[in-house]
C-alpha cells in the first residue's frame, strides 16, 4: 500500500496514477496525442500487477466509448480517456452513455478539433460535446488533474447522479508539463472511493432490457429524467469537493476565486489560463488595480448561483473562451455567462475573448493587454468591440 | 458430442417471448429464437440497431428473458467486448459469475458498419459469440442494400432499373473474412436445419475465446416472398448452394450440409420478388453473373475442405 | 435509489410520469410484451387437427413468435394471442395436420 507523498509527474501521470488507486476494474481507450501517455502508463500498471483491471486497447475511440457501456452496465467501474478528433469520434456514443445513465470517468485531454489537423489546445473538442449530458470539470493543473479524477468518480457513481463525468485538462500544457503533485495514500482513496455499488446492474436473476426504443409517448420522460440527474449533480460535485478537501487538506469548490472581494474588472476563465490570469491578477493587485479572477471547475452542469455571488460589484466582467461556437454570438462560456447575467440585475460592461486556439499562447503580456482593455471599458463607461481576438496575427 | 441429435432434445424454454413486433413468418425471429434454445447457463445479450432489436424492444415492451443491452448500430462487437472483459475480471477480483456473452447483429449492423468493431474485437480474442443473421439488405430501415445483397438483388437503394437491373457488386464473405482473423470457430447455418445450427451455437458458446456464426434469415417483406414460404426459400438456398452451410473449426474446413445434388438456381429465384427481373431475358448477364459466384464460392469450399 | 423490478401498470396505458419510471429508459422486467397481444394482426388464423399431428413438433420449431405451445408428451397448441398467422406452420407440417383459413371465417 502505497503512502501519501509528493510525486514528480505530468498531468497524465497523475491522472493515470489516480485511475490505479481509484482500482477501476475496465480501461478501454485508443490513443491519441496529447492523451497517450495516460493509457501507456495505464497499461504499464496493469502489466506489472499494480492494477488489477481489464485493459482493452480497443481498434477506435467509437468502439472505446462503447466497450466502456458495455462494461459499466455490469457494475465494473470503467475509465477511458481521449482528445479532439477521438472524442468527436466518440460522440455518438457520448449522448447514449449519459442517457443509458452508466457512470463512466472520461479524461479528456484537450486538444484542437481539425482542420487543420492540429495537436494541440483548445477547448473545441470539449465544447462540441458540451450538450452530451456529461458532468465537465477543469483542472487548471496536474494537481487537480489528479485531485478531480479521484473525485470524479465519486460523483458518476452517486446514486443520486449515476452519470459519466469527464475531467479535462489542456493539452501539452497540463498534460506533459511536469509538477509537483501531492498524492493520498492508497488508504485514504480507498476510504474516500470504495467498491462501486451499482445500481440495475446486469443480474440474471432479474433480467433486464438496457437501451430499448423508446417511442414518442416515453422518449421525453427519460430525457427529463436526465436532466433532473445533471441538474443534480451539482449539489453532489460540491459535496465531494468538500468531502475531498477533509481528506487531502485540498478542497474543491465549484468556482475558484481570487481578488473577487472588490474586483472591478474580472476575468473568467477555464483550465491552465486561469493560473496565467491569476499570476497576471496578483502583480496587477500590488500596482492597485482592482482585478479578479474566476476559475470554474464544474462547466456542466453549470454552477449558477456559486457564479452569480461573486459578480456583485464588478464593473467588467471579461468572460474567455478558447473555443468558437461558429455563427453564434460569442463563444461557449461567453453565450452561458452573458445568459445568466441578463436573467439577473447586475448589468456589468461585458466583454468576449477568443484565445488560444490551437495551442496558441496565452502570455502574461495578452493577460495584461485583456485587464487594460477592461480598464479601458470602465472609463469609457461603455465597450466598444464586445469579441477580441488576442493572440492571433491580423 | 452434440448438444441435440432431434428435434425432441431441444429444450422447452423459451428465452424469446411472443408479443414482439416483427413481421409474421420473419426468418430473423426464428434465428434468433433457435440460438437461444442453445444456452447453457447465464447469458447476456448484446444487440446491434436494426430489425431484432426495434421489433423486440419498444418500451415499455420487451421480449427478452435474458439481460440484453442494445446501444448503437455499429458497436455490438464493442459493446460485447466491454459486457465480457468486465465479467472476466470481476470474476478474478471480487469471485462474481462469470456468463456468456452473444452479441447479435444483422448484415447492415456486421458486414458493413459494423465491421470494425467486429474485427476489433476478434482480433483481440475475447470470449464471445457474434450471431450475425443476414437477411441481406438494411431491412429495418425499409430493405437498402448493404454489402451482404447478393448480385442481382431488387432493393430500394439498387433498384432493377432499365439502365441498371439491380445490385451489380458480389456479396461480401463474411464467414471467410471472420476466419481470417484466425478465430478457433466460424461458421454458416440456416434455419431450415435447425438442429445442425443450434448445436452450432452451443459448440461456440462452449468456445473459450471469439466466435462466429452468420444465419441466413429471408426477409418477408424484403425479399417480397410469401410469409409461409420462409422456411422453404432458407431450404433452397442451401439446396442451390447459395448458401452453403459449413464450418471453419481451428482452420479446419468442413461442410455440414452436403448437396449431392444441387437445385438448378432458378429455383431459389422464382418464388422472390426481390430477383425476378432476373428472369427477363436482358438481364440474363447479371444471372448468370450470379450463378457464377455461387458455383464458384463452391468450388472453393470444396477444395478448401480437402486442404 | 430504490430499484423497482415490475414496471409500473401506468407505464402500459401510456400514462407514466418521469418520476414513476426507472433511469435510463431500462425495462427491467423480463417478457413485458406478453401484454402485447400480437394476435390480432392476423388475416389467416391456422387451425390444428389433432387427429392427423404425430406429434414431430415441426410446427413448434419453426413459429417465430413463439405462438406454439409445447404441451406433455409433444402435442402442440396454438396460441392464438399472439398467432400472427404466417403460415410457417402449416406449410411446414409433414401430414398437413394444420389449415389456414381466413380469420373471422
Amino acid at each position: 500500500m502505497a503512502e501519501a507523498k509528493v510525486l514528480g509527474l505530468s498531468g497524465n501521470e497523475a491522472v493515470a496514477y489516480a485511475v490505479k488507486q481509484a482500482d477501476v476494474d475496465v480501461i478501454a481507450a485508443y490513443p491519441i496525442t496529447p492523451q497517450t501517455i495516460i493509457v501507456e502508463r495505464l497499461s504499464e500498471y496493469v502489466n506489472n500487477g499494480e492494477l488489477q483491471a481489464a485493459f482493452i486497447p480497443v481498434e477506435s475511440e467509437h468502439s472505446a466509448l462503447s466497450t466502456c457501456v458495455g462494461a459499466a452496465l455490469t457494475g465494473a467501474r470503467v475509465f477511458t480517456a481521449t482528445a479532439s478528433q477521438g472524442l468527436a469520434l466518440m460522440h455518438e456514443i457520448l449522448h447514449i452513455a449519459s442517457s443509458l445513465r452508466t457512470p463512466i470517468v472520461m479524461a479528456v485531454v484537450n486538444r484542437a478539433l481539425s482542420a487543420p489537423i492540429n495537436i494541440h489546445c483548445d477547448h473545441s473538442d470539449i465544447m462540441n460535446a458540451r450538450d452530451a449530458g456529461w458532468v465537465i470539470l477543469f483542472a487548471e493543473n496536474a494537481q487537480e488533474a489528479y485531485d478531480l479524477t479521484i473525485q470524479a468518480f465519486k460523483v458518476a457513481e452517486s446514486h443520486d447522479v449515476l452519470l459519466p463525468v469527464t475531467v479535462n485538462l489542456d493539452g501539452f500544457i497540463i498534460s506533459h508539463s511536469l509538477e509537483v503533485v501531492k498524492v493520498l495514500s492508497d488508504e485514504d482513496v480507498k476510504r474516500f472511493l470504495p467498491r462501486r455499488d451499482p445500481v440495475y446492474p446486469i443480474d440474471f436473476e432479474r433480467p433486464t432490457t438496457y437501451g430499448p426504443l423508446a417511442l414518442q409517448d416515453y422518449f421525453f420522460e427519460v430525457k427529463r429524467q436526465q436532466a433532473d440527474a445533471i441538474g443534480r449533480a451539482k449539489e453532489v460535485v460540491r459535496k465531494v469537493g468538500e468531502e475531498y478537501g477533509k481528506v487531502s487538506g485540498r478542497p474543491y469548490p465549484l468556482v475558484k476565486e481570487y481578488g473577487m472581494e472588490d474586483a472591478e474588472v474580472a476575468v473568467v476563465a477555464l483550465g491552465s489560463s486561469v493560473g496565467t490570469l491569476r499570476a497576471v491578477a496578483r502583480r496587477l493587485r500590488k500596482e492597485g488595480k482592482k482585478v479578479g479572477v474566476l476559475g470554474l471547475t464544474l462547466f456542466r452542469p453549470l454552477p449558477r448561483d456559486e457564479l452569480m455571488k461573486y459578480l456583485e460589484g464588478v464593473k467588467v466582467l471579461i468572460v474567455m473562451d478558447r473555443a468558437v461556437s461558429y455563427g453564434s454570438t460569442g463563444g461557449p462560456l461567453y453565450l452561458e455567462v452573458a445568459g445568466l447575467l441578463f436573467r439577473s440585475d447586475l448589468r456589468p460592461l461585458t466583454l468576449n475573448v477568443v484565445y488560444g486556439l490551437g495551442g496558441r499562447d496565452l502570455r502574461p503580456s495578452d493577460v495584461e493587454a485583456i485587464f487594460n482593455e477592461g480598464f479601458k471599458c470602465l472609463e469609457r463607461g461603455r465597450v466598444e468591440k464586445e469579441l477580441l481576438w488576442v493572440g492571433v496575427r491580423e | 458430442m452434440a448438444f441435440v441429435k432431434t428435434i425432441k432434445d431441444i429444450p422447452k424454454e423459451e428465452y424469446l417471448a411472443p408479443g414482439h413486433r416483427l413481421c409474421a413468418g420473419c426468418g430473423a425471429a426464428i434465428a434468433i429464437r433457435l440460438a437461444l434454445k442453445a444456452l447453457r447457463g447465464p447469458t447476456v445479450i448484446v444487440n446491434a440497431t436494426g430489425c431484432i432489436e426495434v421489433a423486440t424492444t419498444i418500451y415499455p415492451y420487451t421480449s427478452w428473458r435474458v439481460p440484453w443491452i442494445h446501444v448503437a448500430f455499429e458497436n455490438a462487437a464493442a459493446v460485447a467486448s466491454g459486457v465480457t472483459e468486465a465479467f472476466r475480471i470481476m470474476e478474478k477480483k471480487y469471485g462474481v459469475k462469470r456468463p456468456d456473452v452473444i452479441a447479435i447483429g444483422g448484415d447492415g449492423g456486421t458486414f458493413d458498419i459494423g465491421l470494425q468493431a467486429l474485427s476489433g474485437a476478434l482480433e483481440r480474442g475475447h470470449k464471445m459469440l457474434y450471431i450475425c443473421y443476414d437477411n441481406e439488405a438494411y431491412m429495418n430501415t425499409g430493405i437498402q442494400r448493404s454489402g451482404a445483397t447478393p448480385r442481382g438483388a431488387a432493393t430500394t437503394t439498387s433498384p432493377a432499373g432499365r439502365v441498371i437491373p439491380g445490385k451489380l457488386e458480389r456479396k461480401k464473405d463474411l464467414v471467410e473474412i471472420a476466419a481470417a482473423h484466425g478465430i478457433p470457430y466460424a461458421a454458416t447455418a440456416s434455419i431450415a436445419y435447425p438442429i445442425d445450427y443450434i448445436n452450432k451455437v452451443r459448440k461456440a458458446l462452449e468456445v473459450d475465446g471469439p466466435t462466429f456464426i452468420h444465419v441466413l434469415t429471408p426477409c418477408v417483406p424484403g425479399w417480397r416472398i410469401d410469409p409461409s414460404q420462409t422456411i422453404n426459400i432458407a431450404r433452397l438456398a442451401v439446396d442451390t448452394l447459395v448458401f452453403p452451410v459449413y464450418e471453419v473449426d481451428n482452420g479446419k474446413y468442413r461442410i455440414n450440409v452436403m448437396v449431392k445434388r444441387p437445385k438448378p438456381l432458378e429455383e431459389y429465384i422464382k418464388p422472390q420478388g426481390r430477383f425476378k427481373h432476373l428472369l427477363l431475358p436482358e438481364n440474363k448477364w447479371l444471372l448468370d453473373k450470379l450463378k457464377e459466384d455461387v458455383r464458384a464460392k463452391w468450388e472453393r469450399l470444396l477444395k478448401l475442405v480437402n486442404l | 435509489m430504490k430499484e423497482i423490478f415490475k414496471m409500473p401498470e401506468s407505464a402500459f396505458k401510456g400514462k407514466a410520469t418521469w418520476k414513476e419510471i426507472p433511469i435510463g429508459g431500462i425495462i427491467p422486467e423480463p417478457a413485458t410484451s406478453l401484454r402485447y397481444k400480437t394476435g390480432s394482426w392476423r388475416a389467416l388464423r391456422p387451425v390444428l387437427d389433432e387427429k392427423k399431428c404425430v406429434r414431430c413438433l415441426t410446427c413448434w420449431v419453426y413459429c417465430p413468435e413463439p405462438a406454439i405451445e409445447r404441451l406433455e408428451g409433444d402435442a402442440v397448441r396454438i396460441n392464438y394471442d399472439y398467432c400472427k398467422g404466417c403460415g410457417i406452420c402449416a406449410n411446414s407440417c409433414p401430414v398437413k395436420a394444420i389449415t389456414m383459413v381466413e380469420e373471422g371465417a
